[in-house]
């Protein structure tokens, strides 16, 4: 899967608070928590972004909550891939399991500037910053994480799993 | 092969065999939680599963403590189908109304969890059962509504950080000091994957109940679980909480620690945490005199009857600044009616605090005790980050009961012993 687009970067130690704060927790729906993204960072960070936009973060991004309401108001904003240093450890289980690609680069990230195009292949763990020419490779996806995307997320695992069960 | 105390818990309930930090294994659950904000989308997801039953209805809990009594008309339709998920399931535990508490106070307090059980909650701060000796960790909805339905889940065995606690701590210096002392100096990433393990002499020496409000911020260092051994102390509180069968558990003697963080609490002062990150983590005469407009006291890290003990000796006798309002939560019903027949909550109306019902209102910004631009609140919960208690402009202060207490009096942070 590639998936190119243009950068919004944020720091180290975003948090769930950030990502959608608790007053708008009160809906499971992506399309309004997405119009909320962010709101915790900036009032109105949403405006500037454009579908299929990438976020990129320091370390510990999605620290804090368990609040799955994060990334389904990441990927309702149109983002559908988070590049950064480090990630959360739930947020981490959550963005897979709601199939947000998330992608681990270490020091790398700050080979990568706000406003720089990106070309994310996800697949094959590397970035290509075609504003600067640089190429990042990135951790690959752990085989058992593999297993889950390839079901097609955890629900489809699960419903796999119940179905070996019967 | 010599096993920590996460290594231990997670091989009693797999069948394959734990090796090394890294591996991943599929284990059976003793509890899975949720909660009125994230049991709507396990809710969701369960259904998307095409799951019919949950895997055990006395083995899991629903407890609607973030946003109960329900604030406003969203919330009430969160809360109106969790309810009726947990009627149409034959969902034993349950948790709304007059029966609700705090969950994280709730479920040890029922017996509910304990020692060497695996609990995963939606809920971040799941890890506080850590303090009974239970790898319990947050997870998101649909992780724990795969839980629900299969009873199992999957886990990738954490590295452990050893932290020894020894020396003898000053008055007014307890459990909440010594986690945000931790944190401060492993910062909030410190544990990232990683289990934390606590001992020495100075956990021996702690409370249940101190146990489990260092547990409970494991994660404000990005930990996984917060592990105490399993004591005398330990099995006496699970058997008053109506608990059978439980027994002592300690780690192998000669396990792998990736690392062992020594902490001497001799001469420690309070601690505080300042805006915007739990690990901005200063001694309380570093951030005196900064003052506030509010003071929490209560939520999952602190709202324990030895919290509102500690809280009361400092309050009386002595009125609340009256720039300052002091809301007072004990952490379940049961805590609540304690406080009440020991005087505190008396005390509490007397120095001029509100009092008000178990839940985690204020602690997200939820209810009960939001912040407007400019305001400064001290808090016993585990967040301070940047708006978390309401306006973003807003700053919260991490505190332990009596600075939180003694603040409230003087209207400005302080150390309890100067009041």
């Amino acid at each position: 899967m590639t998936i190119k687009g243009n950068v919004h970067k944020v720091g180290a130690h975003i948090d769930t608070d950030a990502i959608i704060p608790a007053r708008f927790l009160v809906t499971t729906d992506p399309e309004e928590l997405g119009a909320n993204c962010m709101e915790g960072l900036e009032h109105g960070w949403i405006k500037r972004v454009k579908k299929n936009d990438i976020m990129v973060a320091d370390e510990n991004f999605g620290c804090g909550s368990s609040r799955e309401h994060a990334p389904i108001s990441i990927l309702g904003a149109g983002i559908p891939v988070v590049v950064a240093h480090s990630f959360a450890r739930i947020f981490y289980r959550n963005g897979f399991n709601m199939g947000l690609i998330l992608l681990e680069v270490g020091d790398n990230v700050s080979k990568i500037s706000d406003g720089d195009e990106l070309e994310v292949d996800a697949d094959k763990g590397e970035i290509k910053n075609i504003t600067t020419g640089e190429t990042i490779t990135c951790n690959p996806v752990p085989p058992f994480m593999k297993e889950i995307l390839n079901s097609g997320g955890l629900v489809e695992y699960v419903k796999k799993r119940l179905s070996e069960r019967n | 092969m010599p096993k920590t105390l996460a290594e231990k818990i997670l091989q009693a309930h797999t069948d394959e065999e734990v090796r090394e930090p890294g591996q991943i294994v599929r284990c059976e659950v003793s509890m899975v939680l949720a909660n009125d904000i994230t049991a709507p989308l396990a809710i969701k997801s369960f259904n998307a599963m095409g799951a019919d039953n949950v895997f055990n209805k006395d083995r899991v809990s629903l407890v609607c403590d973030h946003f109960t009594p329900n604030k406003d008309i969203d919330s009430a339709e969160q809360v109106k189908v969790v309810r009726e998920f947990a009627k149409a399931k034959e969902i034993t535990n349950y948790y709304e109304g007059g029966e609700v508490g705090v969950e994280h106070a709730l479920l040890p307090e029922r017996g509910l969890v304990g020692p060497s059980d695996i609990v995963v909650g939606a809920d971040s701060h799941t890890c506080t059962y850590g303090g009974l000796g239970a790898f319990a960790t947050g997870m998101g909805s649909t992780d724990i509504a795969g839980a629900m339905a299969l009873g199992e889940t999957w886990f990738k065995i954490p590295p452990t950080i050893k932290v020894e606690l020894t020396g003898t701590p000053e008055k007014f210096v307890g459990a909440k000091d010594y986690i945000l002392k931790l944190i401060g100096e492993i910062g909030v990433s410190g544990a990232l994957y990683k289990a934390l393990e606590f001992c020495g002499p100075v956990v021996d020496d702690l409370s249940v109940e101190g146990r489990m409000t260092i547990a409970n911020m494991a994660i404000e260092a990005g930990g996984k679980v917060g592990l105490f051994p399993v004591d005398a102390k330990t099995l006496e509180y699970c058997k008053a909480a109506g608990r059978t069968g439980d027994s002592e558990l300690t780690a192998d003697e000669g396990a792998t620690y990736e690392r062992i963080v020594k902490i001497d609490v001799t001469g420690m002062k309070p601690q505080i945490a300042c805006p915007h990150l739990p690990e901005n983590v200063k001694p309380v005469d570093e951030v005196k005199d900064v003052v506030i407009n509010q003071s929490v006291i209560g939520s999952c890290t602190n709202g324990r009857i030895s919290d509102l003990r500690e809280a009361a000796a400092v309050l009386k006798g002595h009125k609340v600044d009256k720039n300052v309002r002091l809301i007072i939560l004990p952490a379940t019903p049961s805590i609540w009616k304690q406080a009440l027949k020991e005087g505190l909550l008396e005390i509490f109306m007397d120095a001029g605090a509100i009092v008000g019902p178990a839940t985690c209102g204020p602690c997200l910004g939820g209810h009960m005790g939001i912040l407007a631009g400019g305001e400064k609140s001290i808090s016993t919960t585990n967040r301070n980050f940047k708006g978390r208690m309401g306006s973003l402009e807003s700053e919260v202060y991490l505190s332990g009961p009596a600075v939180a207490a003694a603040s409230a009096i003087a209207g400005k942070i302080i150390d309890p012993s100067s009041i």
